[in-house]
Order: C-alpha cells, then structure tokens, then sequence
C-alpha cells in the first residue's frame, strides 16, 4: 500500500506541475477551445478524456516504476508466487466500467446536441469538389466557389510564405452571428470533409449523400479550416475560410452579391457584343490559367506525367476548336480534368482557350471569342 | 533409381541447391525464418518511406517530393507495413514458436505451410512494381477509400487488387494451418488452459484472419467489378454507395488492427514472467479478456467512420461499444503489472522491449479511448492526433512485441546470445525515437493539422520538424538492429539450452539451436503442470 500512496502523492505532484504551463501553453500543446458554444463543449470532453487517461496512466506507470526500482533482483532477490486473485480481477474490471459510464454521459448528451440540426434559421448547401468548396446560400440564391489563394511560387518556395499560407482562399464563406446555420454537405467527384475547427464541425463530403451539420457563432472574424479527407492530388491546397460579420452587415454583404450577379450578368452581355483581340485575351486567359488550371497543368503547360497531360504541343489544345472547346467546358469524364462551364464565365472559357492555343509550343493564332462559348452553352 | 537420383544430387550447383532447399522446404523452422527476414527487408523499404515523407514534411513548401509522388509513398508505406511487416513477422514468429511451444513436430499442414510463404514475394513484387508504372503507384491511401480508388484510381490499382487478393489466400492459409496444429498437434496432456498464452493470442488471431480476409479479398474484388466490368456497388452516379466501402473495409479493417496487436500481447506475457521470475499473473483473465477483445472488435468498425453523418443511434452503440475495449485491454496491463509485482526482475533486451511495450501501447490506448468519445472524435478525426494514435500502438507495440520476441528467441534460433550491450543501445535510442516521432503529433494534431498532406500552414513547423529528426534516428536506429541479429547469427556466446534463467516452456528443453526436427515424440505434459 505504501507503493499505492507513494504513486499518488508523486502522480498529484505532476499533475500540479503540468498544469501551471498547461492553461497558458493550451493553444500550443492542446486542442483549442474555438468559438462557439458547441466547440467549447467538445474541448471540455477531451479535456474530460484527457485528464482520465493522464491521472490513470500516472497510476498505472507509478506502480509499474515503483515496480521496477523495488522488484529487482538486486534488491528483491526471491520474487513472490502469488498468481492468482479473483478479488482484484472483479475489482479492475468493475473500476474502469464505471469511470467509463461517467465519461460516456457528457459525451452523450453533446451528441445529442450536435446531432440536432431542427429550427435553423438559414442553410448553406457545401459542395466539395477536386480541389475547391462551392457554396450556396439556399436561403437567397447567392453561390460561388471558393479557391486556395496562396501564390505557386510559395509553395514552391520561390516567395516568402505569407502568414495564412495554405489556409487562405479567393471568396471566404460570410456567414452571420447568431443565428442557427444548418450546412448540407455533398460532394461532386470524390469524398472530401469540410472542417472548421474553431466551430468543432467536421463533416464528410461524399458525392451521392447529403449530410448536415449545424453551428451558431457568437463573434466576429475570420476562421480558417482545411479539407479533412485525402482527395487526391492536392488535397492539402483545400483551405476553408469563414468570415463570420454581425447580422446586418451580412444582410448588406448578400444584398452586394446579388448586385454583383447582376453587373455580372450585364457584364456577360457586353463581353458577349464585344469582338476582343488577342492581347486582351492573352492576359485574361493567363490569369485564367494560373488560377484554375496550372495546378495540374503547370504554368509552363508541360503538365505532371501521364495522369495530367501537357497541353504544350498536346493534340486537343492544337486541334479543332470545337474539341478543345468541349474539353474544358465538359471536362473529362472520370478523371480530375471537371466540367468548367458552370465555374468560368464566356469571358474566361474564351480566353483561357485561346490563351492555351497561343502559349509555350502552341502557335495556332486561333482567337475564340465570348460568343463562341456563349452559344456552345 | 535410387543411385541415380542420388547422382543427381551431388551433381547439383550449390547455388542451386540452397535456392532448391528455400523454395521446397515444408519445415516449420525454415518457413519462420523465410517469413521473418521478409519481414525485416519490407520493413525497411516501408521504413524508407516513412523517412521519405517526414524529409517532405521537415519544412512548409514542397522541397524533395511532389504531391503525386507523396501520395503514393504515402500508401504503399501504410499497406507494406500492415500486410508486409507486421503480420509476417507475426507469422514467422507463430510458424518457429508454435510447434515448438505445445511441442508438436511441425505445423500440420506443411506443404501449405511452403505455399502461404512463397506467395508473398510474389505479391509484394507486384504492388512494389506499381511505383515503375504509368500512372504511378496507388495514392489513395491504405484504406483505399472509393470513389477515389475505384473511379479515380491509377490503372495501377488492379495490380493493387491481384497483390491484396494473394496476401489474403497467404493469409488465410496461415491462419488455418495455425488453427489446425494448435487443435489437433498439441502434445499429450497439453489442455487449452495449459497452453503458452503467445500460442492461445495466435490461436485466437487465426479466427479473426479467417473472418475477415474473406471480406477484404470481397471488398477488393467489387472494386475490381465496378473499375472493369460495369458494376456501380461504390459509385453513387450508377446508384452505388461510397460509405458501404467503408462499413466492408472497416468491417475487416477493426479486427485486422487487432491481428496486428494480439500476437504481442502473447509476447509480452510470456516474456514478462521470464525476467520477472514469476508466473503470469491472472493467466485465466488473460485468456478470456484476449477473447472478449476479439469479439468487439467486430462491432466497433463504425467508429472509423463517425463524421460520415451516421444516424445517432449508430453514433452512440458505436461509441459505448468502443469504449468496453478499455475495459479487457485495462485487464491485460493491470495483469501485467501485477506480474510484475514483487517479483524478482532484471532488465535483458527482451525484457526492456516488453516493458516498453506494455507503456507506449498503453499510451496509444489512451488516445484509443480519447478518441471513441464521438463529439471530440469530430476534432481528432483525420487529423495528425489519429496518426500519433495509431503508431503508437503499431510501432512501440506491434514493432517493439516482434524486437522483443526476435531477442528473447533468437538465442534458440541460432544457439548464439547476442550483444547484450547493443541490444541495450538499440532499446535506448529506439525509445527515443520513437516518442520524438510520434508524440509531437498528438499536439500538431490538436492543433488542427491534417494528416495525409504533404504541405502544410507555417504553425505546424516546430512539431514537424521534431518529428521528422525523430524519424530519421529511427530508421538509423534500425540498422543497428539489422547489425545485432546478424553478428548474433554469425558468432557469440554459445547459448544454453534454457537461454534464460526464468524461462519456462517447452522451447526451452530442446537443445540451442533447435535442430530442424524437434518433438518427434511428443513429450508427456505432467496432469499437475501449469501453463
């Protein structure tokens, strides 16, 4: 029994040790508590988890240590012969079912919680694809997609790496404070998860289901996640950002989307009466293609081996057309190549179609215009 | 004829006729050894990946590997771990230890027993192939997750189909032959409940291989089918389902992490009372909480899939179920520990490697019972937290079992210690390591990395690098091991037939090394003898 005391008195002695530095090393060493009231819930369970594993582990490694110093030879040099006690196997199994029962009911009720997902006050269908989330405010129509916005050139290491490297993106998810925000999430080629720490929400994006996951944010901000499941290639270029602002500056922010659907629309309509040159093409069609497609292409179009071609040289951005038309606007079937034409604008598709046929090897002097790809819609 | 096959004989090549006498040898003795040293090439080819990688993930950015290469390192390391390291090893230790320890002549079936071992190359060799192909290797990872494998997957994937369907016909052969000379080889008067519990844990590991391998070999084969032949049993496009690929894979993958474990508790329970000098402690609860572990493990797979958006209801018997694994796993250490208790200890290699077993695979199930509770398993989920979790169980457990085996047996192998000094160097630094490689994770993890990416944000830096020093010490450590094994095969102080002064067993009457025929005559087990 000596050893038993021994082993607590020394087990509460770390423990007071450990958890000076603890409460202030927390972000570092520890899951962070995030920021609304689920996610703080989830963070006290762990800690639940945590504390049991550590203070039964302290038990556990005491008496074996104790075990090893006082049972060897050298001091013990005629071992015991018991081997044998019903009492105490009843006793460290009975144990244990209890701390677990104590540990399972918090977790319990949380689930119960966290699986609730009636009364939402808006939705916002997530859909994954290779390697980007698009999002749509069901509630008022707004979607767009959201892209990794970390510059090549610094995960190539050719540029310092900025502070949110990898966990930056072109168009964040603005949501408001306050409200219940009930997420669907789907997915449109592979299995991805779409996880935001600070709001303790992990929930797979699996094509052919739609799941659903919940959260209310308290606070402004901006939160910042990454995709969760491996989705191939460039599964962790799939950042997610979330630009939580107060109710009404949402309500003006979907207000300026809906505005801005519409310029765009118009814009649509300009570009599709304008006859453009080359050159406007050539720069439109280059930022095109650094942000969408050289990911797997390369910026100098030589691609990456067998599974994503060069398109230097290749038979379809020097052949007809049409054929390269129907390539990037349909994609590729089964394979990562995805239909762009619902991503990219008339604008776009033209230009980066014949920004590929006048690039690197490519000298077909090919010009597609706006209405070109207008009417292959 | 006789003469002339005799002729024939001493005609023969001598190149020829060690390449005759390892292809066609049907003895127990060296099928354990041609499994073993399998084992330990496949061990570091995967170990060089893993090294690979953390050279990817010392700094942010991509400096060695590019992500396509990265994902398929990724995967074959996991798959030539699982199927190439841990379980023939294991094998190898169950084909050299069984019959040797219920004292039967030779595993019953041995003409299969050659078969199971020789397709093994083979199929390594193909899925070692796939990284020369075009398309690469697969880069889906171990759990080859549909529609990314199936849809997605490189045309090197069947060849990944073919090599998982030979090691589980290799598997499950093993498994029956493992099955079939515990039931029907065991010398006269050896009742189960006297049998060594490293030979009751491999009895009980064979059941769960022939359950699930069949579901493995199943899963595989519906990819196949839905790649080639049209069928849509993953896809959801021809009104498939891509989580029933996980409830199959899963179904196999619970149990198959328990094959991988088992066997080690059998290890550590015997090597623990050797050098405690003291019988195990609770054999009985022994047996029975090696059962009751593997009988859940049959009912737990859906913890693996928890963020899928399971039902609540699944969520929670899944959790609760999960959590009663702490209860029979508790068991087994507690026992330990008490066999320990007041006994009369000293600190060989195999006895270091044990006791470094029962602590770090402890410190794994910790994180095992951390991560059952569902609301805080959505945190760790897929993150670097399940990474820690998993090696530390896999590496200080099944890797450090089979080194504390290897060291504990070895002198019966070949008749020679080894290098005591050095097996202790080998235990230090291989601790070491192996904490300053994975115990950084859990704290990358809780802070929000992903695992299974080859790039990450700049907060993640410090751990990473940590972990990766601790790799690569690792992998060099391993060397040393390679050095131990064979200096002790080559020379050394001659071993005793009992090798050690606690050990107690029927390996340890026949003479060291163990000539190539041993027990056959059975010896009597006397009615008042203990396990």
């Amino acid at each position: 029994m000596t050893s038993l005391a021994g082993g607590l008195k020394s087990g509460l002695c770390v423990l007071i040790v450990w958890s000076v530095p603890h409460a202030a090393l927390a972000s570092k060493f520890n899951m962070r508590p995030g920021i609304t009231e689920m996610s703080v819930r989830v963070q006290q369970i762990h800690q639940m988890g945590l504390w049991v594993c550590i203070i039964i582990g302290l038990l556990v490694f005491g008496v074996m240590f104790y075990s090893m110093f006082a049972h060897r030879r050298s001091r013990n040099p005629v071992p015991a012969t018991f081997s044998e006690s019903l009492t105490v196997e009843i006793i460290w199994t009975l144990v244990p079912i209890l701390i677990l029962v104590a540990m399972a009911i918090p977790a319990t009720t949380a689930l119960r919680d966290i699986e609730d997902n009636e009364d939402s006050d808006m939705t916002v269908l997530i859909t994954a694809s290779q390697w980007k989330w698009h999002y749509k405010y069901l509630d008022s129509g707004i979607s767009f997609y959201s892209n990794i916005a970390t510059p090549q050139e610094q995960i190539d290491n050719l540029e310092p790496k900025g502070e949110y490297y990898l966990l930056e993106v072109d168009n964040p998810l603005v949501l408001p404070t306050n409200k219940k925000i009930r997420f669907l999430v789907t997915a449109d080629d592979v299995i991805h998860s779409w996880w935001l720490p600070d709001f303790a929400v992990k929930q797979d994006a699996i094509p052919g289901f739609i799941n659903e996951a919940w959260t209310r944010i308290p606070v402004t901000g901006i939160f910042r996640g990454q995709c969760a499941e491996l989705c191939g290639l460039k599964h962790a270029y799939m950042p997610i950002v979330v630009d939580v602002r107060p109710e009404a500056e949402f309500d003006a922010w979907i207000e300026s989307q809906r505005i801005a659907a519409e310029l765009a629309g118009e814009a649509a309509v300009a570009a599709r009466a304008k006859t453009w040159t080359m050159n406007e093409l050539l720069t439109i069609g280059e930022a095109t293609f650094v942000k969408h497609c050289a990911t797997c292409h390369e910026r100098d179009g030589m691609g990456q081996g067998d599974k994503y071609p060069a398109l230097s040289g290749s038979e379809i951005a020097t052949g007809a057309i049409e054929d390269h038309l129907g390539r990037v606007m349909e994609g590729k079937a089964d394979t990562e190549m995805q239909a762009w034409a619902p991503q990219l604008s008339d604008l776009e598709i033209a230009a980066v179609i014949t920004y590929e046929r006048n690039s690197w090897n490519n000298n077909t002097d090919d010009i597609i215009q706006p209405i070109t790809v207008y009417e292959a819609r | 004829m006789v003469a002339h096959a005799q002729t024939i004989h001493k005609q023969r090549h001598p190149l020829l006729a060690f390449a005759a006498r390892w292809l066609f040898t049907t003895n127990h003795k060296e099928i354990g050894t041609l499994y073993l040293w399998l084992s330990f090439g496949l061990f570091f080819i995967a170990g060089s990946m893993a090294m690979l990688m953390r050279l990817e993930l010392f700094e942010p950015g991509i400096q060695f590997i590019d992500p396509i290469f990265y994902n398929q390192v990724l995967t074959l390391h996991g798959l030539l771990m699982v199927f190439g390291v841990v379980m023939p090893a294991f094998v190898g230790l169950a084909n050299w230890q069984i019959p040797m320890m219920i004292g039967a002549p030779d595993m019953a079936l041995p003409r299969m027993n050659n078969f199971s071992f020789w397709l093994l190359p083979f199929a390594f060799a193909m899925l070692l192939s796939t990284i020369f192909m075009e398309g690469g290797a697969p880069n889906f990872g171990w759990t080859f997750y549909a529609p990314l494998s199936t849809t997605y997957g490189p045309p090197s994937t069947d060849f990944f189909i073919l090599g998982v369907h030979l090691m589980g016909i290799s598997s499950i052969m093993g498994a029956i032959n493992i099955i079939v000379t515990i039931i029907n080889m065991r010398a006269p008067g050896m009742t189960y409940m006297k049998m060594p519990l490293f030979v009751w844990t491999w009895l009980i590991t064979a059941f769960l291989l022939i359950m699930v391998m069949p579901v493995l070999a199943g899963v595989v084969t519906m990819m196949l089918t839905d790649r080639h032949f049209g069928t849509s049993f993953f896809d959801a496009a021809g009104g498939g389902d891509p989580v029933m690929f996980q409830h199959i894979f899963w179904f196999f993958g619970h149990p198959e992490v328990y094959i991988m474990i088992l066997p080690g508790f059998g290890i550590a329970s015997q090597i623990i009372p050797t050098f405690a000098r003291k019988k195990l402690f609770g054999y009985r609860s022994m047996v029975y909480a090696t059962i009751s572990i593997a009988v859940l493990s049959f009912v737990v797979w859906g913890h693996h899939m928890f963020t899928t958006g399971m039902p609540l209801f699944a969520e929670l018997l899944i959790m609760y179920l999960t959590m009663l694994i702490a209860v029979p796993t508790g068991v087994k250490v507690f026992n330990w520990v008490a066999t320990m208790w007041r006994g009369s200890m000293t600190f060989e290699t195999p006895m270091l490697f044990a006791i470094g077993f029962v602590m770090m695979f402890t410190i794994g199930g910790f994180s095992g019972l951390m991560l059952a509770l569902v609301p805080a398993d959505f945190q760790y989920h897929d993150t670097y937290f399940v990474v820690a979790h998993f090696h530390y169980v896999l590496y200080p457990g099944a890797i450090f079992g089979t080194m504390a085996a290897v060291y504990y047996w070895l002198p019966k192998w070949c008749g020679n210690m080894y290098d005591e000094r050095l097996g202790k160097i080998h235990f230090w630094l291989a601790t070491i390591a192996v904490n300053l490689t994975f115990f950084p994770m859990h704290f990358t993890g809780l802070a929000g990395m992903p695992r299974r990416i080859p790039d990450y944000s700049l907060q993640f830096a410090d751990f990473n690098r940590m972990s990766s020093m601790g790799a690569w010490l690792l992998g060099l450590t391993q060397v040393l091991f390679l050095y131990i094994v064979i200096k002790a095969i080559r020379k050394g102080a001659k071993a005793t037939d009992q090798v050690w002064e606690g050990a107690e067993g029927l390996e340890w009457t026949i003479p060291s090394p163990a000539p190539l025929h041993t027990f056959q005559t059975p010896p009597i087990i006397a009615e008042d003898a203990v396990h």
